[in-house]
């Protein structure tokens, strides 16, 4: 059967970068697991700084957390319409992922300038240095996977791109929702257990 | 050769994306490095030959002994398993090339641009000197001097290539098999490559973040391994070792996998107990994350903790154990031919066992208390790390060569290698037992007179030049047989695996049609099959080749993956001067765009029309 399996897929490109996607994000998990044990142990080490209660403010991080979780449907629907070959539609729903995770992005950054007015920055103690970087870690997957959409969005106008080369949805899916994830992860650990 | 001619062949090298070019692209690079490393080594020594050494300062001393560590580890023992691997790991499964051709060139030139950017910094004011585990504080205080940075950025990419190459490895390992190559009739040097890419891949994340939270202490002021504002330099150390033990692993499996190919060869028995070597290699994989605080048992870590790591660290010596029983079993009783690869193998059982012994030395915490930070540990590494990895790797270099180059190493420049080497490392580094436990501490550049460790210090320094001079016959040996070497024939050895199924060297698509595969060693089966005594007797029929396939599609050539990493090392030179190196910092981002958009850009194949 083994065997069987296996000639089938021997020469499927896309089942081959599918296989070292899933390979790279096991990579990732590992990055944001230091990132985030890291934070662990600081979380309380503000010295004369703001503390996590201080200055996060979880609504308005929920509301851009549920956006970023939209994007993924988004991106859900990107790739069904891809699997029925409307790349129309595909266009579409892949720009309007795009969007969200920009949306995302701009409250990040909204919430980093707020949280600096209110006197912490990545300098003022190992709470301030592990919280920027881990979640600008994480915006900046945000971003590489923006890229990513209109990349893929824009191709799909060139005679270039075929199912078979360059990056698929559903490589970029994968990504995706993978950082869609992580950011719960995230979310739940940094945000609403700190406060 | 004309002039034109020549630039073309250079091209070829700078483009290539065939996995067995990168592979030896690898080696001959992980082969200059060995060089550097090892005059950096020549010079600690003569440093330490008598008391209150006169050569180097304590400053050079610093440089020497942290760059002589990075160089060997990094670019010497990774790279060259990285050249074995590249080379054969495709073969040895019957695939043509690995999953990502130009990722893997890719990787390759990322490698080099690390390793250049590391060894430029001895030219512009020092190399690094914090250790090549770059201890917080150590490695985050002095930020007048750009050394560290040199140190960090230069880690970091080196485990960038390293992270690419092991997803390219494990795909293909998963994806490129021939038919009925399962996972369990893969040779034992495919499943330790394999194993190996798993380490680096969840491994060396965790380091990427420890380097990058030390970048960032030294150039935008955050407090990660800063006590004075409360961040906790302890932090550092499980970081580094939580990556640094699978670390170890990764330079030892790749060996232990040589060896378990040139011992069934050279004994004419198939490998003892094949199912355990593989499955003790993938229990020492996942223990290998499970010991890392072994490193950390004078950091007062308490006593729970200690006990804990103490008793892991035993643990996991009881697969090593078994490695080395399953190749005695190999051996015994086997038709053995003691031939240079060999020779190399059986020098890697002995001293790998001695440097093996003196590891569960240190996991008996009250007696590490007293050898931690002395040469006792030293003498423990070099045993494993050049007892075994280098030993390793150069069993796998004889044993392979004839297959790469098509000519035979001589045996008897060989043998006098192999001797040269394995007198010179005893005497270099059997010393160190005794210095160590005479209180002799690591990273010293002095010692007094009168304090009992003269001798023994001359002798390890007599033993070093030893190795140097036996090095020096292998590069005779390399010389005499690309000049005057015998031709190999496919299967100089009689061996049991695909690789010695085709010509030496190999065709670009290695096979001409992807063979079939019915057993474990298949190639031994397709030649000898066993009488009623269960003796060896040769298969007389030769089955007649197959048809040939239908067109054979390679990776084309590419220069895009060479011109994204040259950009990287721009962009690395940058970052070490801030704030002005942002120009280089942009300018390095450009051409590293540029590459990795050509390269997405470009058509995948080309036909093969041989
Ligand atoms: C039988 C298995 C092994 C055991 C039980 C073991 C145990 C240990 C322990 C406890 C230490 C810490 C000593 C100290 O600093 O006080 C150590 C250091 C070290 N070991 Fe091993 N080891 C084993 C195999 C290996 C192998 C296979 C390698 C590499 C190929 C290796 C490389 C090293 C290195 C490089 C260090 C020193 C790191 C440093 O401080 O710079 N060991 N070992
Ligand atoms: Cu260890």
């Amino acid at each position: 059967m083994s065997v069987a399996l296996h000639e089938e897929h021997a020469h499927d490109p896309a089942h081959i970068r599918k296989v070292a996607m899933w390979v790279f994000l096991g990579s990732e998990c590992l990055l944001f697991g230091t990132l985030i044990s890291t934070f662990l142990l600081y979380r309380t080490r503000t010295g004369s700084g703001p503390t996590a209660a201080d200055v996060f403010d979880i609504p308005f991080t929920s509301v851009s957390s549920f956006i970023l979780l939209m994007s993924s449907l988004t991106m859900v629907l990107a790739h069904h319409s891809s699997v029925r070959k409307d790349y129309r539609q595909m266009r579409l729903w892949l720009v309007a992922t795009a969007l969200l995770g920009v949306t995302f992005l701009a409250g990040q950054v909204f919430e980093f300038t707020e949280f600096v007015h209110e006197g912490l920055t990545v300098t003022t103690s190992p709470f301030g240095s592990s919280f920027f970087v881990l979640t600008s870690f994480h915006g900046a997957h945000v971003a590489v996977g923006v890229l990513m959409l209109l990349v893929t969005a824009l191709m799909s106008f060139t005679g270039k791109w075929r199912p078979d080369a360059g990056m698929d949805v559903e490589l970029v899916g994968l990504y995706w929702h993978f950082v869609d994830i992580v950011w719960i992860v995230i979310f739940t650990v940094v945000y609403l257990l700190q406060v | 050769m004309t002039e034109t001619a020549h630039h073309r062949g250079m091209w070829r090298w700078l483009t290539t994306t065939d996995h067995k070019k990168i592979g030896i692209l690898y080696g001959i690079t992980a082969m200059g490095f060995f060089v550097v490393g090892g005059i950096e080594a020549l010079f600690i020594r003569l440093q330490l030959a008598t008391p209150n050494g006169e050569i180097l300062s304590a400053d050079a001393y610093n440089q020497l002994f942290t760059m002589h560590a990075t160089t060997m580890v990094f670019l010497v023992v990774m790279p060259a398993a990285a050249a074995l691997t590249n080379y054969f790991l495709p073969i040895l499964i019957g695939a043509r090339d690995v999953a990502f051709p130009r990722l893997n060139a890719f990787s390759y030139w990322v490698f080099v641009a690390g390793g250049l950017f590391l060894t430029v910094s001895f030219f512009v004011g020092g190399a690094p000197d914090g250790g090549w585990f770059g201890y917080a504080p150590l490695s985050t205080q002095v930020t007048e001097v750009v050394r560290m940075d040199y140190w960090a950025l230069g880690l970091q990419v080196l485990g960038l290539a390293s992270v690419l190459s092991s997803v390219n490895f494990i795909t293909t390992v998963f994806t490129m098999r021939a038919p009925g190559m399962s996972l369990m009739r893969m040779p034992v040097f495919a499943w330790m490559a394999t194993v190996v890419s798993f380490l680096l891949l969840f491994s060396l994340p965790i380091i990427t973040i420890g380097l990058l939270q030390v970048f960032l202490d030294r150039n935008l002021g955050t407090g990660f391994y800063s006590a004075a504002s409360g961040g906790d330099p302890v932090l550092w150390q499980h970081l580094f070792w939580l990556f640094g033990h699978p670390e170890v692993y990764v330079l030892i499996l790749p060996a232990m996998g040589i060896v378990s190919e040139v011992l069934p060869t050279f004994s004419r028995k198939p490998l003892f107990g094949r199912s355990f070597v593989i499955f003790s290699g993938i229990a020492i994989g996942f223990m290998g994350f499970g010991v890392w605080a072994h490193h950390m048992f004078t950091a007062g870590l308490g006593p729970v903790a200690e006990a804990a790591f103490s008793l892991t660290t035993m643990f996991i010596a009881v697969p090593t154990g078994v490695k080395i029983f399953n190749w005695l079993g190999t051996i015994w009783g086997g038709s053995i031919r003691l031939k240079t690869p060999m020779l190399f193998s059986l020098g890697f059982i002995f001293l790998f066992v001695i440097g093996g012994l003196s590891g569960v030395t240190h996991s008996i915490v009250p007696s590490d208390a007293q050898q931690h930070d002395t040469y006792y540990v030293v003498a423990h590494f070099h045993y494993v790390l050049f007892g075994g990895a280098v030993f390793g790797i150069f069993s796998g270099l004889y044993y392979w060569w004839p297959k790469v180059t098509g000519k035979l190493l001589n045996e008897r420049i060989g043998r006098l290698h192999f001797w040269l080497m394995f007198i010179g490392m005893n005497l270099t580094f059997a010393p160190m037992h005794i210095l160590g436990l005479n209180g002799m501490p690591r990273r010293t550049y002095r010692y007094a007179e009168g304090l009992g460790l003269d001798l023994w210090n001359l002798v390890a320094t007599i033993g070093s030049f030893t190795i140097a001079a036996s090095l020096l016959v292998f590069f005779w040996n390399w010389y005499r047989t690309a000049k005057h070497g015998q031709p190999a024939g496919d299967d100089p050895w009689d061996g049991r695996t695909l690789e010695w199924s085709i010509s030496s060297p190999p065709p670009e698509h290695n096979f001409d049609v992807i063979p079939v595969v019915h057993s474990e060693d298949d190639f031994w089966h397709r030649k000898y099959t066993e009488n009623e005594a269960g003796h060896a007797v040769t298969v007389t029929a030769v089955p007649s080749a197959p048809a040939a396939e239908g067109p054979i599609h390679l990776p084309s050539p590419s220069y895009y993956p060479a011109l994204a990493s040259s950009g990287i090392f721009v962009l690395l030179l940058g970052l070490v001067y801030l704030p002005w190196g942002l120009i280089a910092v942009g300018a390095g981002a450009v051409v590293t765009m540029w590459g990795l958009f050509g390269w997405s850009m470009e058509p995948l194949t080309r036909e093969d029309h041989g």
